[in-house]
């Protein structure tokens, strides 16, 4: 193929803008001033100490972590069944439930927190914890119903009727032969629904309180009152993990898999 | 008759959880909006005849506008590029752009603080090459909203360019290059045309992510920079206005689908005339 030198250059402009902001974060979370500085004098390690030594931040994110995996897991024993029977079974109005399903998606955020914070925190006296992970469960049931939905659809049909010739209950079946045939589809729903939730900060925002706050809510809270690099390296320690992520993925699966 | 009932009861367990936490608590919080003494729309007619609130609700219109075509315009392009480069590059090309997109939203936030701000890295470099002697208020400004969004949902636009644009024969840009048009009309012309259902389908998530974004607005807006998601929180909490609060929920709520419908509408459109003169 010719390369076209105008194309190329304005691609590398766009990679630029994508990528220089968060670097920045990088090269000023290594600041020995303590306001955030650019470029930086001195070079310390300490505000990443400060991070870990940081109760509320560490708090919150062994929170967020647990609020994240939860969500996805109940997301995935309720939607890998139903995104299972939306693709095989005559279901009467399939299309209206399976957006149905979807439409957590419609809602905004916030006002998913929102309505849960009012109905089932304050007019039904649930736990803050319990409504922030029904709000999180929310959110990643579109996930699993859609990467599940879809892989489900490409696997050959007549793989289940050999089973069930050869003696098999449909639960069997379901067990023996789908499950272990949609592994990656279900693992890349996991993924997906397992980020977007650690990452989720509108949902979150309603549902919490003394000793309940996730750890994108803990660190904006902080963002509003300081501004030194323990910010910027908490942000670090935060883009690191996603590059772990990336690269189970990318290993696993290929990031193809969830674009 | 339990085989034809074992979908429903497959189903329903999910479609009961969305019944009764999501669908009952948005009715709860939107019924009572349109009731005082009887059946009213007052509450609505109220929040449009308020200069203030209709400030509000253009800014976040504009906002998303703006955002969403300056996407489409980086995105395009960039999508293009991406799509036509080596195999053994586009992965690496993929994840410079994914890695933005799956890394936290108050991160991204926050970079833009570091670089718009007052002491931030425009103010500071222009100060001392000594083009400006007062700092420039870039921060908390429309601008940055802006700029924020783009920062936020480019990557979402870019990667679902790419998705489509990997489906286009390359020989059909060379095709038209033999027939006698330059690369920039060959793409106007042939690329862009094609890449219509990708536009749209990227459009819709920026557009409606920008316009219900929390986050952005909320760390690069400030106080004077209201969009209807922090309006919605500050009505909630601390004006303690929970109606007003559920007012704007269903104006969002309403928003987001008129959003949809409309740029479905304009595909289904395109796509007929794609037909009729084809």
């Amino acid at each position: 193929m010719r390369k076209n030198i105008g194309l190329k250059s304005f691609a590398w402009l766009v990679f630029a803008f994508l990528l220089i902001p968060l670097l920045i974060i990088v090269i000023t979370s290594f600041g020995t001033n303590s306001t955030i500085q650019f470029p930086i004098k001195g070079f310390t390690f300490n505000w990443y100490g400060k991070v870990f030594q940081n109760e509320s931040f560490m708090d919150s994110f062994v929170l967020s972590l647990e609020v994240a995996f939860i969500g996805t897991l109940a997301a995935l024993i309720i939607g890998v069944p139903a995104a299972y029977s939306l693709a095989r079974h005559k279901v009467f109005g399939r299309n209206w439930i399976k957006s149905f399903f979807l439409s957590p998606t419609i809602v905004p955020g916030l006002v998913v927190g929102y309505a849960v914070y009012q109905f089932v925190v304050i007019q039904f006296q649930f736990p803050i914890l319990q409504g922030l992970m029904l709000g999180h469960f929310l959110i990643c049931l579109p996930y699993v119903i859609r990467v599940v939905g879809s892989t489900i659809e490409q696997l050959d049909f007549s793989i289940e009727e050999v089973s069930w010739t050869l003696g098999c209950t449909k639960l069997q079946t379901f067990f023996k032969i789908v499950i272990p045939n949609i592994t990656s589809g279900i693992f890349a729903s996991f993924m997906l629904a397992f980020i977007n939730s650690f990452n989720n900060i509108p949902v979150s925002q309603f549902l919490s309180g003394p000793g309940v706050t996730m750890l994108p809510t803990s660190l904006m809270n902080y963002i509003e009152y300081n501004y030194d690099p323990s910010v910027s390296a908490l942000s670090v320690v935060l883009m690191l993990g996603t590059i772990v992520l990336m690269f189970i993925i990318e290993k696993t699966l290929g990031l193809a898999s969830i674009s | 008759m339990t085989q034809r009932r074992l979908p429903y009861i497959i189903l329903a367990p999910g479609m009961i959880l969305l019944i009764l936490f999501l669908v009952l608590p948005l009715i709860s919080i939107i019924f009572p909006t349109f009731f005082d003494g009887g059946f009213t729309f007052a509450n609505y007619i109220s929040f449009f005849k308020d200069e203030y609130n209709l400030g509000i609700f253009w800014r976040t219109l504009r906002v998303s506008l703006i955002a969403t075509l300056v996407c489409v315009l980086l995105g395009v392009p960039t999508a293009y590029y991406i799509s036509q480069s080596p195999k053994k590059w586009r992965g690496l090309l993929m994840s410079i752009t994914l890695f933005p997109l799956l890394t936290n939203s108050v991160v991204r936030s926050f970079a833009w603080i570091t670089i718009l701000g007052q002491g931030g890295i425009i103010n500071t470099a222009l100060m001392n090459f000594g083009i400006i002697s007062k700092p420039l208020t870039l921060l908390y400004t429309e601008f940055s909203i802006i700029i924020g969004s783009v920062y936020l949902f480019l990557p979402l636009m870019v990667i679902t360019l790419v998705g489509i644009l990997e489906n286009i024969d390359s020989e059909m840009m060379e095709a038209a290059e033999t027939l006698g048009a330059n690369r920039f009309i060959a793409f106007m012309k042939v690329i862009l045309p094609l890449s219509v259902p990708g536009i749209i389908v990227g459009s819709i998530l920026v557009f409606t992510g920008s316009m219900t974004a929390y986050t952005t607005p909320q760390l690069l807006g400030g106080n004077r920079n209201i969009m209807l998601a922090t309006f919605l929180y500050q009505n909630a909490t601390a004006l303690g206005n929970w109606k007003g609060a559920s007012v704007i929920a269903l104006i969002m709520i309403a928003a987001t689908v008129i959003v949809m419908k409309l740029f479905d509408w304009v595909a289904k459109r395109m796509d007929k005339r794609g037909e009729a003169s084809a």
